[in-house]
């Protein structure tokens, strides 16, 4: 049985312009362990659709369709169960490490805190399991610094510090929404691999929302490409890259600008496609 | 002869000889006094006319500061950069204002980088209006209407407003503003970091034909070496305010030198996943070497 098993989800938010469709039809399924990333630009519903099975949406979202999580549907849970599965079985990485984190409160607080409710654990003991997951991310001399307040902490050690708070609870699946976008290349590299090495020892399952399609190509095993809240391609990511079907994949790959390869003019994306979907 | 070759036998238009900036911050603590923050560490380059040259670093680095400076946006603590033979660090306040029609500038945020009380057609005139007030309303109207059409926006939405327009759009009026009084130079300063990749191609594609016909040069400031690479002919690594490495694109891209160009260089994901792998092992060697 998969983990994770998205059927017909679909997001719309209303708002004074009408309703606006995010995801239209939105499925996928997700073993134990497995990594997936979905990929697109902005506004092709990929991070609605992620927080949507997490009941994230803002109030003027609604979710409808189906989101199996080890066998139960999740899908609006009232708050109270939803917070369980948020907080012990899924973890969620966001693009704004700063924004994610507690300013008011030291990292020690913000890290036994969430042991000690959900785990049980007394306070010393949260403090030494909080101490070894910062080690897991590679933050040198954790001991320490787990005493400090997030602003102590450079852009790319704030999302280390996210990254051991997602995996407290050991989760089973975790969801990363665009992780290193607001991170320098040489760190998001470093993150990114973090991410792969974490993987391996955890297993955890791995959701990974980018627009980046360079950072997909060394991480997950599937691809799902989305545009327009559609999904466009899903595949294994070896497939996707040798031999990308759909012709937005296609036009979005021969758009990038690439350090291994010259071309003298960059080809952009032409999105003839949707003509004739429009009228299908 | 080459390209670059070309390039080096004429007379560069901009010259900069040993710019430094440095800020005075807070040393820290309530009563700590201040330190000083070296900016940017004696730079020099030049710029030939109709050549790009890519300044890449991360953040922090100093390239923004390094930018700004040269053109005396912000007043550098020492150094000259010379243009066309004029020290701009000398000029007065009327020699600068006439400057600012040969060095135009494209920003990074296209949205926040244009007034949201002002239409589209009145931004892209504003230049005109000051630089060259003896031109009339229905001329002025003409050269803009003319501008947008070049930069691949229609005449029909010259009153519309920024925000009724995508992010590249909003980048093409950035744009069409910049070229409006013919600059012969153009400080891109991320100008494509916040566009999607679809969109981020089309304004490239844009400006690198705009610059051919133009003849323009471009002094073109990115995080993103790919990109710096596909646009530049030369490009300059700056690292905590130093240059650290400066020549042909190509060259160093495909045989970087310092430490830091390799690590940087080995951090940009390349969208293949056989090519990927073998760099994730590339990149824990170094990181291993540098542990």
């Amino acid at each position: 049985m998969a983990l994770l098993e998205v059927k017909n989800l679909k997001v719309d938010f209303d708002t004074t312009d009408g309703v606006v469709h995010a995801v239209r039809d939105l499925s996928y399924s997700l073993e134990k362990g497995g990594t997936l990333a979905i990929v697109g630009e902005s506004g092709s519903g990929k991070t609605q659709g992620a927080f949507a099975l997490l009941g994230l949406l803002p109030r003027n979202g609604t979710a409808s369709g189906s989101v199996m999580f080890d066998g139960k549907e999740i899908l609006n849970l009232p708050r109270r169960q939803m917070n369980k599965y948020r907080a012990e079985r899924i973890g969620i990485i966001f693009q704004d490490p700063m924004t994610s984190l507690n300013p008011y409160l030291r990292i020690s607080r913000q890290m036994t805190e969430v042991l000690e409710h959900h785990r049980g654990m007394s306070h010393s003991a949260a403090l030494v399991e909080s101490i070894r997951f910062l080690d897991a991310v590679r933050i040198p001399d954790a001991a320490n610094r787990v005493h400090m307040y997030p602003h102590e902490f450079s852009g790319g050690m704030r999302q280390r510090v996210m990254i051991a708070m997602a995996l407290l609870c050991q989760p089973e699946l975790l969801i990363a929404d665009e992780p290193t976008t607001a991170l320098d290349v040489t760190v998001q590299a470093e993150i990114i691999d973090l991410l792969v090495d974490l993987q391996e020892d955890f297993g955890t399952a791995i959701i990974l929302i980018t627009h980046d399609l360079g950072i997909v190509a060394g991480t997950c095993e599937d691809t799902l490409v989305m545009f327009g809240g559609k999904v466009m391609e899903h595949r294994k990511t070896l497939d996707l890259f040798a031999n990308p079907q759909h012709p937005y994949t296609q036009g979005l790959m021969a758009a990038i600008p690439r350090l291994d390869k010259k071309v003298d003019r960059l080809s952009t994306v032409s999105y003839e496609f949707m003509v004739g979907e429009r009228q299908a | 002869m080459s390209e670059s070759e070309q390039v080096q036998t004429r007379e560069p238009i901009l010259k900069v000889r040993d710019i430094s900036v440095e800020f005075s911050i807070p040393a820290g603590g309530l009563f700590g006094g201040r330190k000083v923050l070296k900016a940017v560490k004696n730079v020099s380059f030049d710029l030939y006319q109709g050549e790009t040259l890519g300044i890449v670093g991360e953040s922090g680095c100093g390239k923004s500061t390094l930018s700004r400076a040269v053109i005396r946006m912000l007043e550098p603590t020492s150094g000259q950069s010379i243009w066309m033979g004029h020290d701009i660090q000398k000029m007065s306040v009327k020699e600068l204002v006439a400057l600012r029609k040969d060095i135009q500038m494209i920003f990074q945020d296209p949205l926040a980088s244009l007034n949201p009380r002002m239409t589209c057609g009145s931004i892209i005139g504003e230049p005109l209006l000051i630089h060259y007030p003896e031109i009339g309303k229905v001329e002025r109207l003409a050269r803009v209407i003319a501008m947008m059409e070049k930069v691949g926006l229609t005449a029909d939405m010259i009153n519309r407003y920024p925000h009724e327009f995508s992010g590249g759009q909003c980048q093409r009026i950035g744009i069409a503003r910049a070229l409006i009084t013919n600059p012969k130079m153009i400080v891109c300063d991320e100008a494509v970091s916040a566009l999607d990749v679809s969109i981020r191609a089309q304004v490239i594609n844009l400006l690198m034909d705009l610059q051919k016909e133009l003849g323009i040069s471009l002094l073109f400031i990115s995080h993103d070496i790919a990109v710096v690479r596909h646009i530049a002919q030369r490009v300059m690594v700056l690292y905590f305010g130093e240059v650290v490495e400066m020549g042909d694109a190509e060259q160093v891209v495909m045989h970087p030198q310092h430490d830091y160009t390799k690590k940087l260089i080995a951090s940009v994901p390349v969208p293949d996943p056989k090519v990927e792998m073998e760099r994730r092992e590339l990149r824990r060697r170094l990181r291993k070497a540098a542990a």
